[in-house]
């Protein structure tokens, strides 16, 4: 399969099966076009047929010369023979190993406090209870889930254990505590734990800073933009808004980190579409690493990204990567999140096949102990998969997942975009069709955009 | 080529070979929760 776009005066070609980005002129543009709509299914026998290549100067001679014709055709050529355009996805076959592969869990994300402190009206988590009872995890319950977490992962060395919520500051102690325990079993088994702190930052203080320092490999700080947008979504429980309580912490927690291995984490609705504004505010107070990303939610909601809002969030995706480009090249550059794209190191087919790990890999904690696919599945109670004590004794809800990837997926084997998004999220998918091989469709609609902006991105800088 | 720039040379089909270590960051674990977001990931077994 062959995606071809144009963005910001660039024309960009992606063989999606080679993995391969091309920018091209408009002549090469042209007859990938034409190929793309006419050629059979071995492009390149069509295409070394010297009756296609008469074809296809009769078609484009009235904006391009014969010679510049023949020339791009010779190019487009070597590269079908290189394997990097019009290559065969031979994945699939590949995928059928899935079903027999022996899985590891190698990430937990600790519901360290089902409680919080603030009354963001956008939570998936209802206020951090998770249509549930408040809670707050016993370092007992977390002591026991990291010891599941060594006992299960196998070989893998790389350990990762997000703190999360609710607000996990409100159970601080605890989190220390198991920090500390986890630095203990490092050294009996040989593993490696990358800690995660995500916080609202209402109780962040010097000496919590000091610890996630000295212990966090990542500080996810919740904020989503100008002081407006953020106090609107995110009042504490009086109402009053955090953006001033919160703002001179991050700036803190940023600069101890020497702008790195954090992010300022926002998220943008149908009540600020224009969330590019809220990017660059966010870049503006100096923050270097920045992912604000789009709501989530059932068109009920009356902050729902709608289907009409998607023209003006593509807009909108666009002006931010233009000015990123520029502030680049000025050496004020930032990172934002969704834009990221590695095009060299980037990861294996096997990790582009499997997804983002959720249920077999990756899975949540509830303060109490039970477990499930991820964060976002807490307390939908047909995907409880087992406990801390008794380990995975849904086993079935484990396999389903397994089994969730792109070829799973009909929407996703048409699409372009399935090995930068893995087939995307689960929990989305569960909530907008009741399925986890379906797909959120207006997430779809924006995850294309952002992946080509992220490539047009890699263009103009690669110049 | 003249008319053609390419920008990655990474060959996903190569990666077959080697690849599936595991090692790599679980999506979720990095900003998102939200998302899924693979593609920016970077391998660990290069």
């Amino acid at each position: 399969m062959v995606h071809q776009y144009k963005n910001n005066g660039y024309n960009i070609v992606l063989d999606i099966a080679s993995g391969a980005i091309h920018v091209v002129d408009d002549v090469v543009y042209d007859i990938i076009a034409l190929l793309i709509e006419t050629a059979s299914e071995d492009v390149l026998e069509y295409i070394q047929n010297s009756a296609s290549e008469k074809e296809i100067i009769s078609q484009l001679e009235e904006h391009y010369n014969s010679e510049e014709i023949k020339e791009a055709i010779s190019d487009i050529k070597e590269l079908i023979e290189d394997e990097s355009l019009f290559t065969k996805d031979i994945y699939k076959e590949y995928i059928m190993d899935f079903k027999k592969r022996k899985t590891v869990v190698k990430a937990l994300c600790l519901h360290i406090a089902h409680d919080c402190n603030l009354a963001c009206k956008y939570c998936f988590a209802e206020e951090g209870e998770y249509h549930g009872r408040r809670a707050i995890m016993s370092y007992e319950v977390g002591k026991k889930a990291l010891d599941f977490l060594i006992a299960n992962s196998g070989n893998r060395r790389n350990l990762e254990v997000d703190f999360f919520g609710g607000e996990p500051l409100m159970n601080w102690q605890v989190v220390k505590d198991l920090v500390h325990y986890g630095r203990e079993l490092e050294k009996n088994y040989d593993k490696k734990f990358r800690f995660t702190l995500t916080t609202n930052g209402v109780l962040l203080n010097d000496d919590i800073l000091e610890f996630a320092n000295k212990e966090m490999s990542n500080v996810v700080l919740s904020i989503d933009g100008r002081k407006e947008i953020h106090d609107f979504m995110r009042p504490s429980r009086n109402g009053k808004g955090s953006y001033e309580l919160i703002l001179p912490k991050f700036i803190k927690t940023a600069e101890s980190r020497n702008q790195n291995n954090y992010y300022v984490r926002g998220t943008f609705t149908h009540h600020n579409l224009d969330f590019a504004k809220d990017v660059l505010h966010l870049a503006d107070l100096g923050f270097k690493q920045i992912s604000v990303e789009p709501v989530v939610a059932l068109e009920d909601e009356e902050y729902a990204i709608k289907k009409e809002d998607i023209p003006r969030i593509y807009d909108e995706y666009d002006k931010l990567a233009r000015e990123m480009i520029q502030r680049e090249k000025e050496g004020k550059g930032f990172n934002f999140f969704h834009f990221m794209i590695d095009l060299e190191g980037g990861p294996c087919v096997a990790k582009r096949l499997s997804g983002c790990g959720s249920g077999t890999e990756y899975l949540a904690v509830t303060p109490w102990g039970d477990f499930y696919p991820c964060h976002q599945f807490v307390g939908e109670d047909g995907f409880l998969m087992g406990n801390v004590d008794d380990g995975i004794t849904k086993t079935e809800i484990r396999d389903e997942f397994k089994l969730c990837n792109v070829y799973a997926k009909d929407k996703c084997k048409e699409c372009f975009a399935r090995f930068y998004c893995s087939g995307g999220c689960a929990a989305n998918s569960n909530k907008f069709h009741g399925s986890i091989t379906d797909v959120y469709d207006i997430g779809c609609d924006l995850q294309r955009k952002r992946v080509e902006c992220a490539i047009m991105i890699k263009a103009a800088l690669a110049e | 080529m003249k008319h053609i720039k390419t920008l990655n040379t990474k060959n996903l089909k190569s990666t077959l070979k080697k690849g599936g270590c595991g090692e790599c960051q679980t999506s979720c674990q990095s900003a998102c929760k939200t998302s899924c977001t693979v593609g920016n990931q970077s391998c660990e077994n290069k």
